[in-house]
């Protein structure tokens, strides 16, 4: 399968090429070639999973990792050295259908969002960009390749943030997405040095090969030194930290809602579908030695996303703008995943592992309706030309396409079968419940809540009371094919992928796993979302909306502190600048200049004085050079003579 | 016969006085004389050592004359020189000699 390096190099190619060429093009010239490279990368990767799995299972039942191509890059010393390869296994293989689908989708959408608009060649480039780094980042082989992967979509995703550079929301935006995930990354790096210093290797798996094979982590435990069984809870955490800077997990949540000023496409592409989900993938990728060493830390990835999902889901309900309410129902719904994940007790699919499945099954499935509702909403806000949930009601008869492909992903995100949505979420539902009731009753809160803010979204956009005067000034019109056809494509997706019989490819230990629905906690589910779905409908549908006005009014601390997101930016601002700056960089930044700076600048005034003082000799007289020459032999002759 | 240390004091004296010209005047035409001067000094001493300490040879005779054809050679091109700065800046000053500095 060396094939399989192109999948990572076309799109590089294709970046550098628009990058340095693509001013030159013709926009849609720069448009085509980056799409028909991402059709390839997307036909590769079909390619790839339909050999991988084709390829069957070996003897022990799983299937097994390949690594097609290996380099060693970096060696320090023996048995620690950097490698750049390409890892095939299960989630891999499933990221990359995902990743290049909905870049693909993204891609075509563009054609008709961005067009006409300056720098059309630079977002290609950029996007081309950023599905090399995300591509690169779930083929890695090792660690630190994902590193560097890592920051690399951290930086495409600053780029593409910052696109309208003219905007200062955006740049502030960019740069607060950038600094803060820098910030969590800096656990990240902690924990892969830690990790990499204890263990000997930045491989994923050391010594894990006993572990599947064996009866528990004990038999594995001895294969490590004992200094690397007390930190490796730690180096895990730190790399947790990192991974939910990028995935957004609370409190380092702040950049996500911001990180919407960007193109709307991009938004779907990496703030939605697969950018942030790479903190879970790494959990996922990191699952075994979670299990084996660190089940304390796994469950606080759970009660962190937890908590996370129902903050975020608070917050959703009552957000203006429809991308910041996409945004945080990103944010929880990233949460579901990691409780999916830190639900886990064992690594045995049938016995406490269901929540690995069930945390990869909802990151398919939520990667392409999330992806379909921001994509809706990009063609909404291409018709009205504004974010703002005002300026909108009443479009659904003039949008027919994107308002049924909208509802499908509302529908599947509530939680209604048959959508893709209902399936995972269940399965995440029935992990919960098996870990603690507790868990389980809060996310069926939170699930609930989504059905909620989801459909209040869908009632304020197509149905309500319309704006007549922005409406006749300029009516709101259907977007064109371009956009149109992913919105279908990604609905088609989301009504079928709930029946892909997903734990035969993925599951915690590789075992095939047969989906079967819990039949008490999926009526439980379905009857919440279909309430709260009939609650958002007395509540939004018709055009006056006095019952939310009063509940508004009724719980007004509550409804103002939900729509300044419970203050977290300020209170991170008042962290940073009061509590940091005030008492760490400034006392850093007075030594700096009046210690430091003070004494390069002493020894830079003494040199100058002095020189100052023995230019003179250098005078450029003959005369006096010889008066100099005279007095030395004079002194030398005298020296001599008295010796 | 004139005893030699009669003739090294007089050369002596000519060195010091032609250093004392060369560090002291201002004027190029001043240092030059100087030059020439201490040039002399030398010359007369090879000659001295030469008639009274070794005779029968003649060593000292010619570097002596080698040392005037060179300086004669020298002292042309020196006033050469000098004549040239003279035309540039109208006089023959070393403290107005600064075009090129800084």
């Amino acid at each position: 399968m060396e094939y399989t390096l192109l999948i990572l190099l076309l799109p590089f190619l294709s970046f550098l090429l628009l990058g340095i060429t693509g001013m030159r093009m013709k926009p849609a010239v720069a448009g085509a070639i980056g799409t028909i490279v991402l059709g390839a990368v997307t036909l590769l990767s079909y390619l790839t999973a339909f050999l991988y799995f084709g390829g069957g299972r070996n003897e022990e039942g799983v299937y097994p990792a390949l690594t097609p191509y290996n380099m060693e890059w970096l060696p320090f010393n023996g048995n620690l050295h950097i490698d750049l390869g390409i890892l095939l296994d299960p989630i891999s293989i499933l990221m990359l259908v995902v990743i290049s689908t909905v870049s693909l989708m993204v891609h075509i959408y563009s054609f008709g969002y961005m067009k006409g608009e300056k720098g059309f060649q630079r977002y290609y480039a950029f996007l081309s960009l950023f599905t090399f780094s995300m591509l690169g980042l779930v083929v890695a082989t090792n660690i630190f390749q994902m590193y560097i992967f890592w920051e690399l979509v951290g930086v495409s995703s600053y780029l593409l943030i910052g696109f309208y550079y003219t905007k200062p929301e955006a740049i502030a935006a960019s740069k607060k997405a950038f600094i803060v995930t820098r910030f969590a990354d800096l656990g990240f790096l902690i924990g892969i040095l830690i990790y990499g210093y204890y263990t000997g290797t930045f491989s994923f798996q050391p010594g894990m090969e006993v572990i599947a094979g064996a009866d528990g982590p004990t038999a594995a435990m001895t294969l490590l030194p004992a200094s690397a069984l007390r930190v490796l809870p730690v180096a895990l955490g730190l790399m947790f930290v990192g991974g939910a800077g990028k995935s957004a997990m609370f409190p380092l949540h702040i950049w996500l809602p911001d990180a919407m000023e960007g193109p709307t496409p991009v938004s779907a592409l990496i703030h939605a579908a697969t950018m942030v989900v790479a903190g879970v993938y790494l959990v996922a990728r990191m699952f075994p030695l979670f299990i084996g060493y660190a089940p304390e830390v796994l469950h606080w990835v759970a009660y962190i996303g937890a908590f996370t999902a129902l903050y975020a889901a608070i917050v959703a309900c009552v957000q203006s703008d429809i991308k910041r309410v996409l945004a945080f129902s990103t944010i929880s719904q990233i949460g579901f995943m990691m409780v999916g994940l830190g639900v886990c007790t064992s690594m045995l699919p049938h016995e406490g592992g269901l929540g690995y499945m069930a945390g990869m099954f909802h990151l398919f499935t939520h990667a392409m309706f999330k992806a379909l509702l921001f994509l809706g909403a990009g063609a909404i806000i291409h018709a009205v030309h504004s974010n703002e949930m005002s300026t909108m009601g009443g479009l659904r008869k003039y949008m027919p396409i994107t308002h049924i492909t909208f509802l499908i992903a509302c529908l599947a995100i509530s939680g209604i079968p048959p959508f893709s949505g209902f399936f995972s979420k269940d399965e995440i539902l029935t992990a919960a419940f098996e870990f603690s009731p507790f868990i389980g009753w809060t996310m069926s809160f939170i699930a609930a809540l989504t059905a909620f803010y989801m459909f209040r979204l869908y009632y304020c956009i197509f149905w309500g009371k319309e704006n007549k005067e922005l409406h006749t000034a300029h009516t709101p019109h259907e977007a064109p094919l371009s956009m149109t056809f992913p919105l279908m494509f990604l609905a088609a997706v989301t009504c079928v992928a709930g029946f892909i019989p997903f734990g035969e490819f993925v599951s915690s230990n590789g075992e095939a796993y047969v989906i079967h629905l819990n039949t008490q906690v999926a009526v439980t589910s379905v009857c919440i979302a279909i309430v709260s779905i009939l609650i958002a409908t007395c509540m939004y549908m018709r055009r006056k909306q006095t019952f939310a006005d009063k509940l508004a009014h009724t719980f007004k601390t509550l409804h103002t502190a939900a729509y300044h997101r419970f203050y977290m930016d300020e209170i991170w601002l008042f962290v940073t600048k009061k509590i940091i700056f005030r008492c760490i960089s400034t006392p850093i930044a007075w030594w700096d200049r009046h210690v430091i700076d003070q004494f390069f600048n002493f020894i830079a005034w003494g040199t100058d004085a002095t020189a100052d003082e023995i230019r003179n000799m250098q005078n450029g007289s003959i005369q006096s050079y010889c008066i100099w020459f005279l007095s030395g032999a004079v002194i030398l002759t005298i020296m001599l003579l008295l010796i | 016969m004139v005893p030699m240390e009669y003739y090294l004091v007089v050369s002596t004296i000519m060195m010091f006085v032609g250093m004392y010209g060369f560090f002291t005047r201002r004027n190029l035409l001043a240092m030059l004389i100087s030059v020439e001067l201490i040039l002399n000094s030398v010359d007369i001493n090879f000659v001295v050592f030469n008639r009274y300490l070794f005779p029968e040879q003649l060593e000292g005779f010619f570097f002596a004359m080698f040392a005037i054809g060179v300086s004669a050679a020298e002292t042309a091109v020196a006033i050469a020189i000098i004549i040239n700065i003279y035309r540039n800046i109208r006089n023959i000053q070393v403290k107005n000699l600064n075009e090129m500095k800084n």
